[in-house]
This record gives structure tokens, C-alpha cells and sequence, in this order.
């Protein structure tokens, strides 16, 4: 293979607007290029290692930075479009469901029970939808970084679906506040969750306003998605941003629904992290959010965990330095972080070495066994992430899913996998592609030579060391 | 003669010893409660003017608690099994428990607690139970799900079992054989082994039970059901155990005597009764502690719920417990008692408390505790 060799340019200078021209990568081996794929997309299969083998590395995550619409298999788009979450817009739904509720709120519980269920039914009918949506787009779009990254920051911005109505709302949550600022700027993706009815229920604050305070979300808000926790707020500013977040709430009865109440707003001046903030009402938000989203610390803690995801579970304190610089440089450009982590030297030396959580595992092992044939039944994926502690959605604290390996490398953990695995295994006509897990070990292969027959040769190559980690 | 009695004229040296042969040692479970419960509404200052001139809509009337003496009455939904073993002197509280943490942060709080290091220098690679383990070197380790909690990291073997398993596994004996010899000599060995190990050992204690509840899972946070197993599996081989039983983050309309939290400790005091009840004649040398981050907000918030807060109140239950009463340094509930006019106080820090209760399950040196527990001093509160 003819390369031009040439030399790594760690990209610091992310605040010019201009892209740099993609760059060929030393020694981009078709070995290196499937480790690329199983590090960047949900796992590596036949046709997504074509494209990268084509275009090589470089090019090949610049188009993944650059996302083009429309590229989803027709099959499965069509699947998707014909949804009810894609059918009826949100406000429609949750407020015809939210009425459904009010009626049988005064109803003795013995009674109307078909009512009731039926409630029940229709909200488990959208999070099943909403499942099968993200399995759908994970598996088969090409677009693996935009559906990475949109897992990403959902899990960073997580809601709980079992929470209230948030079933009719996840579906939105994730199209509208999420996905289309999922490779774009941080300050978006903090500004259309702050607001978006599945966060205003999830963290309580469409029941905070004044002289009623609830300090839920102004503390996970800082916690969780902006500052980390060591980021240097204090219990004032939990409560100072928590004013400022008084009136903003919902409106279930139809149009948009979310909707700030002046009359519910504190109206005095709040102090946020050494900053006056002056009462005016809604505007308040913009300015506290425009200081979370740009203070270093910020900065820091969302470099850190992008990093976790694409580097390491312990990244390099030098590169998350970096990308914090980039962050910084360019208010917050995530396309711009990414490019100067994939650029690092540190990205490539830690190719392989990642533990996969149960999410990537699962999906893994489908894109490899499934490539181009659509998932046809997606509900016992559902069953599998719950049974290994990864349901999606249904994280119950707002902390999201960790992504270490000390975090998901149990012996519990194992075992379940383990079944999973022989799941897929035995459903798999004929022997599974190999190639995506490199070079076996000697114990690795040593054992698929003892395999009886070909479900077992692939359960013991889904079980095997390599294909746990990414 | 009374068991109670007898055992607390004994010296402390030999306390431990006598509860357990000396190659098994004692059981002790870690329960868990994520997202800091609210204390104030489970052992309920009841004799505090400011409780209920501070919780209009969610204090536990008096006359609705469960008494238990001049200060403190109980939650009603406790009714069954955690006032049963207070009546019998089996259940004792420690009012004003808690970390030196004020993050008032749920993650931040939990994995100070589960580490159980000095603040300021921490390592993520060592939690307080995997230390125990090893202290113990006997009585294996298990986690009740299928994460291992940051209070079981370390080098001593652990492992964890997923509860929720209903049928019989499918990878079968010869195939888990190979999957294991594909990890020898690999990071990962000494989990797959262990996964496989407490899977055997689940479908040999649940054995039929296990094949006929093929159609009957266990739901998540059906914790009664689970507690049974639990306990299935304390009564063997595993002799420290964690499980975390969640849904205590009650910032809107926890309710009082009845309503949502009231729900949550029903459902985790029938489970408590169903592990008492089947460890059997094992409940003598049993002890269950149960813990969570923090207490919550005094006061009640807008929302008749309550915010994160910092003193909370332990529960040691056992059949050697001596309980019956409330352990600890106390202070009035009040106003002037609250820290940052706030919370409850912490004066009982988790990690000298629960060093002197190791100290007396199983009969510690100070060099032991201080290696469980670095940098703390071991406080006898004489649980046991």
C-alpha cells in the first residue's frame, strides 16, 4: 500500500473557522482502519470496512464529521417513518395522553381498568418505537459517528423514560434537542435540553418557582452536564441558578410544551458563580447557560468524557487538555474537539483497548452479524441491554451510564454476556466474520478449534477476549 | 437465658469468634440505598416541635408513627418486619450517620462511602468491602446484580450474580470450560471464572426452583423476590454480600404515611422480612446494614419533597444485633441542631462506625480496622 507519509498535525488552532484538509495517516493498515471502525462506529462489519478501506481513515472520519443526510438504507428509513413517533408531532400526543390521564385520575381504581391499560399500553407502544428507532439507526445507518454521538449525548443529558409521561417525550427529546446538535456546538445541546419538556420533568424543574424552590436540576445541570462536580460551584450558586430556572415549565394542553411563567419567576438578581445575574424574567436562562457552557471547567469535564468514550477510561491528561483548548477556542465547536482527538497520537496508541459496555457489545455483535439485513425483531435487544444493566432510556439516576471497564467487567456482567452472546450465536446461519477482531490470540484460537459445530465456533468467538473490547 | 444478654457480657475480643465458626466467618449484607432516602420520615423525630412546624404537608403524625421510645417513632409502612425487630431487640438505628463529604451530590457521596478512604486521596481502585474480603481471606464476596459496586473493587476475589435470571443457563458446562480457557492468563480471568462459579452456585440453591420459574422472571425492583435469593446464597458459600435497592430521590411528592416513599419501604421491609425469614437458623450470625448517601432537607421544599442533605440514619438488623434502641452520639432534633441550618448533623462518620462494628462481627485488631478503614479510628457503638 502507497501512502504519502505525512506528519501528524495535532490540530490546537481549532478557533479559525477554515477545516484543515484531511490528512492520510501513517501505517493506515487494514488492520488499523478495522480498529478505527470498532473504536468510531457501534462495531465493524463487511460493508462499513469497505467504505473505510476505500476512502482510508482520514477521509473516511472527516465524512463521519460531516454527516450527509439521507444515506439509510430505504428499507429501514421506511420502517421508521411510518412510527407513530414519527407520525404525529409531540405536543399532539403528549397532550391527547395527558388528557387520557386526567380522565381516569378521578376514576376508583377498580374501575375503567381497560382504560387504564390501554393508557399503559399506548406509552409502552412509543418506548418501544423509540427503542427500536435508535437500535435501527445504530445498526444500519452510515452514519455511525452521528448515531455514536447521539447515543453519547443522550446518555449525558440522560432522561429516565419510566419517569411520568416521558415515554411520549423521548422520542422527541432525542430528535429535536439531541440529534441535530449531536456533532455541533455544546452551548445548543445545554440550551435545547434545559428547555425540552423530558428535562423539565425528569429533573423536577417544571415544579420549581419562586418561594417554591426545587433544586434538582440547577444542581445536576452543573453536576452532570457543564461543570463537573469539582468544578468549583457551590451550594449558593446550586440554589442562585436554581432561581434563576423559576417558571420554567411545561404546558401539556397542546402547542409548545414547554413555556416559561413569568409569574412563577424569581424576580430578584441572582449571583451564578461570581456573576450578577439582573431579574429579567427569561432571559435570565440564556445568560446563566452562556456561563456554564463557557467556563473552563466545562470544558474540561466534557473533553474528559468524550475522551473516556473514544480513548481511554484513564485519557491521557495532556490530550483532554488539548481537546479543552479546542473546546475553548471554538466556543464549544464539538466537531472541532473530535477532529483534534482523532488527530492525536494518543487516539491511535489506544486503538482496541477499550472494554466494551454492554451497549457496544450488543450492538457490536449484531452489526457484524447482521451488515446489511435490517433487524427484523428488535425486542429481545431491549430484553438483553436490560438483563445486562444497560436498558436504553431507562437509566434511573441522571448520572448516565458509566463507560469503564472497572464499571462493567463483573463477574455478573460476564456471565449474562455470555448468554447473550450464545443468543446471537445460534442464530447466526453459517460462520461470523472474523476479520473485525484482528489477530487472535493463541488461547482464542485454540479454543474456536475445539468448537463442535458452527453455532458454538461463534459463540466462542463472541465470547472471546477480543471481541469484548473496541 | 437471653442471647442478647449473654452475648453482651462477654468481652469484645471474643464476641466475633462465638457468633461463627472460625473458618466461616459471620454474614454481613450491605444494603444500599441510592439516592439518599429521607431519614427524617423513617425514624421520625416525633417529640420535634420543628419537624412539624417545618414539614406542613409531609411529617408523619405522630399518632401515625410506630412508636418506638420518647424521640423517635417509625415510619407505619415498617410496620411488619423492621419494628417487629426492634420490638425483639434485633433492629438498632444510628441517628446522625454519614460522611464527611458535603458535596450533597448522590455519585460524589456514594463513592466516597463505597471506597471508604481518607477525603482528599482517593483510589478508585480499592472499595471498603473488597478490604474486608481480604482482611477476612474466608467467606467469599458477592454483589446482587451484574455491575460490581466501587465498594467491592480490590484484589481480593469478589464476584456478582445477576438476580433477575429465570431459566437455566444455555451455555453449558463443556462451553463455559472453553470460554474460560480463552481468558487463562488474561486481566480478565479471574471475572469470567467467577461469573461462572456464582452462576453454579445460584442453580444449585435454587435448583428446581429456578427450571419452574422459567415464565417468572424477577422484575426489576421486585425486591422481596430477590431477597430470597439473596439470602438463598448467604446461606452458603458467600458470606459478604452488597445489593442496592434504588427509587429514594424523592424531590416531588414523597408523600407521608402514605404516598410514594411510604410505597418504596414497604416493598424494601417485606424483602428485609423475606431475607430474615430465609436465612433461618443463619440469622443468628447475620447482620444486614443499611446505609444510603445522605439524608435530605429538614425543611420540605416547594414540591412536598425534600433536597439533598447530609446526616442520615444507618440501620444494623440481625439475630445478635443489640438492638432495641438507638446507637451513637445524639443530639436534640431541632432547629439549632441542623448543620448549615439545613440537614441533619453527621456525628457518627460511617467509617469509624462501621469499623467498630467489624471489630465486633469478627473480632478485628485495630491493625485490621485501620487497614479496612485508613486514617479513621474504629468507634465501638456495641452493635453486636
Amino acid at each position: 500500500m502507497v501512502r504519502r507519509l505525512l506528519p501528524l498535525v495535532v490540530v490546537i488552532a481549532a478557533g479559525c473557522a477554515s477545516t484543515p484538509p484531511p490528512r492520510a495517516w501513517p501505517e493506515d493498515s487494514p488492520a488499523a482502519q478495522m480498529q478505527v471502525l470498532n473504536r468510531v462506529s457501534w462495531g465493524a462489519n463487511q460493508s462499513s470496512y469497505a467504505e473505510i478501506a476505500r476512502l482510508g481513515s482520514a477521509r473516511w472520519l472527516e465524512r463521519q464529521l460531516a454527516p450527509q443526510p439521507g444515506r439509510m438504507p430505504p428499507e429501514v428509513q421506511a420502517r421508521i417513518d411510518a412510527m407513530t413517533i414519527s407520525q404525529r408531532p409531540v405536543a399532539e400526543l403528549a397532550g391527547e395522553l395527558e388528557r387520557k390521564r386526567l380522565a381516569l385520575q378521578g376514576a376508583a381504581p377498580e374501575d375503567r381498568k381497560a382504560e387504564r391499560q390501554a393508557l399503559q399500553e399506548e406509552l409502552q407502544g412509543l418506548a418501544r418505537e423509540t427503542q427500536t428507532r435508535m437500535l435501527l439507526r445504530a445498526l444500519h445507518s452510515p452514519n455511525q459517528l452521528e448515531e455514536h454521538m447521539t447515543w453519547f449525548w443522550m446518555n449525558h443529558f440522560s432522561v429516565f423514560q419510566y419517569k411520568g409521561p416521558l415515554r411520549a417525550l423521548v422520542a422527541d427529546y432525542e430528535e429535536r434537542a439531541i440529534r441535530p446538535h449531536a456533532l455541533g456546538r455544546f452551548r445548543d445541546l445545554l440550551g435545547a435540553t434545559a428547555r425540552h419538556p423530558a428535562m423539565l420533568l425528569y429533573l423536577d424543574n417544571a415544579r420549581n418557582s419562586a418561594g417554591r424552590l426545587n433544586e434538582n436540576y440547577a444542581r445536576e445541570v452543573m453536576e452532570l452536564h457543564t461543570l463537573g462536580v469539582d468544578g468549583g460551584y457551590t451550594q449558593r450558586d446550586v440554589e442562585a441558578l436554581a432561581r434563576v430556572l423559576t417558571g420554567w415549565s411545561l404546558d401539556l394542553s397542546g402547542g409548545e410544551l414547554s413555556r416559561f411563567y413569568p409569574r412563577r419567576h424569581d424576580a430578584s438578581d441572582k449571583v451564578l458563580l461570581g456573576t450578577t445575574i439582573r431579574s429579567r424574567g427569561a432571559a435570565e436562562l440564556d445568560q446563566a447557560l452562556d456561563l456554564l457552557a463557557r467556563h473552563p471547567a466545562t470544558a474540561r469535564y466534557v473533553s474528559r468524557k468524550l475522551a473516556v468514550l473514544f480513548v481511554a477510561d484513564e485519557p491521557p491528561a495532556d490530550l483532554v487538555e488539548r481537546m479543552a483548548r479546542t473546546f475553548t477556542a471554538s466556543d464549544g465547536d464539538l466537531r472541532q474537539v473530535l477532529r483534534t482527538m482523532f488527530a492525536a497520537p494518543e487516539f491511535r496508541a489506544s486503538l482496541g483497548t477499550k472494554f466494551k459496555d454492554p451497549l457496544h457489545y450488543v450492538l457490536s455483535s449484531l452489526r457484524l452479524v447482521l451488515d446489511e439485513r435490517p433487524l427484523a425483531e428488535p425486542q429481545p435487544v431491549m430484553g438483553a441491554l436490560a438483563r445486562m444493566g444497560e436498558p436504553l432510556y431507562a437509566r434511573a439516576t441522571p448520572d448516565g451510564y458509566p463507560l469503564t471497564r472497572s464499571d462493567w467487567a463483573s463477574p455478573g456482567q460476564f456471565a449474562t454476556r455470555f448468554e447473550v452472546a450464545r443468543g446471537v450465536a445460534y442464530r447466526t446461519p453459517g460462520r461470523i466474520w472474523a476479520e473485525p477482531l484482528g489477530a487472535l490470540s493463541a488461547g482464542t484460537r485454540e479454543a474456536l478449534a475445539g468448537a463442535a459445530a458452527t453455532p458454538e465456533w461463534n459463540l466462542l468467538l463472541l465470547s472471546s477476549p477480543e471481541f469484548m473490547h473496541r | 437465658m437471653n442471647r442478647r444478654h449473654f452475648l453482651a457480657s462477654l468481652p469484645l475480643l471474643y464476641s466475633g469468634r462465638l457468633l461463627a465458626a472460625p473458618s466461616a466467618p459471620a454474614r454481613f449484607l450491605l444494603v444500599f440505598l441510592r439516592g439518599g432516602y429521607d431519614a427524617a420520615n423513617v425514624l421520625v423525630p416525633v417529640s420535634s416541635a420543628d419537624y412539624y412546624a417545618l414539614r406542613p404537608n409531609i411529617a408523619i403524625p405522630k399518632d401515625a408513627a410506630l412508636a418506638l421510645d420518647g424521640d423517635w417513632g417509625l415510619h407505619p409502612a415498617l410496620a411488619e418486619t423492621l419494628h417487629a425487630l426492634y420490638g425483639r431487640g434485633e433492629a438498632a438505628f444510628i441517628p446522625f450517620a454519614g460522611t464527611e463529604d458535603t458535596s450533597r451530590s448522590h455519585f460524589e457521596t456514594q463513592d466516597s462511602i463505597e471506597l471508604g478512604q481518607p477525603a482528599g486521596n482517593r483510589s478508585y481502585a480499592s472499595g471498603f468491602m473488597n478490604r474486608l474480603a481480604r482482611e477476612l481471606g474466608a467467606g467469599r464476596g458477592i454483589s446482587f446484580g451484574t455491575q460490581l459496586p466501587v465498594a467491592f473493587r480490590g484484589e481480593a476475589p469478589v464476584t456478582s450474580v445477576a438476580l433477575n435470571m429465570a431459566a437455566k443457563p444455555a451455555v453449558d458446562a463443556r462451553q463455559s470450560e472453553l470460554i474460560a480457557r480463552m481468558y487463562a492468563g488474561t486481566a480478565l480471568a479471574a471475572p469470567v471464572a467467577e461469573g461462572f462459579a456464582a452462576r453454579d452456585a445460584l442453580m444449585r440453591e435454587m435448583g428446581d426452583e429456578m427450571i419452574a420459574a422459567n415464565r417468572n422472571a424477577i422484575a426489576p425492583g421486585a425486591f422481596e423476590a430477590q431477597a430470597q435469593r439473596i439470602a438463598r446464597l448467604m446461606r452458603g458459600e458467600y458470606r459478604l454480600g452488597f445489593v442496592d435497592v434504588g427509587g429514594w430521590d424523592t424531590h416531588v411528592g414523597e408523600g407521608g404515611a402514605q404516598g410514594y416513599l411510604a410505597q418504596r419501604l414497604t416493598e424494601l421491609d417485606r424483602g428485609l422480612g423475606a431475607f430474615a425469614g430465609a436465612m433461618g437458623e443463619a440469622w443468628r450470625d447475620t447482620v444486614v446494614l443499611v446505609i444510603s448517601e445522605f439524608g435530605r432537607t429538614f425543611r420540605e421544599n416547594g414540591n412536598r419533597g425534600t433536597d439533598h442533605g447530609h446526616g442520615t440514619v444507618y440501620w444494623a438488623l440481625g439475630g445478635s444485633v443489640r438492638g432495641g434502641r438507638s446507637a451513637g452520639e445524639q443530639t436534640r432534633v431541632a432547629r439549632a441542631s441542623l448543620f448549615q441550618d439545613r440537614d441533619y448533623p453527621v456525628l457518627n462518620e460511617y467509617r469509624s462506625v462501621l469499623g467498630g462494628l467489624f471489630g465486633r462481627l469478627y473480632g478485628l485488631d485495630s491493625g485490621a480496622l485501620a487497614r479496612i478503614f485508613p486514617g479513621t479510628t474504629a468507634r465501638d457503638l456495641a452493635l453486636l
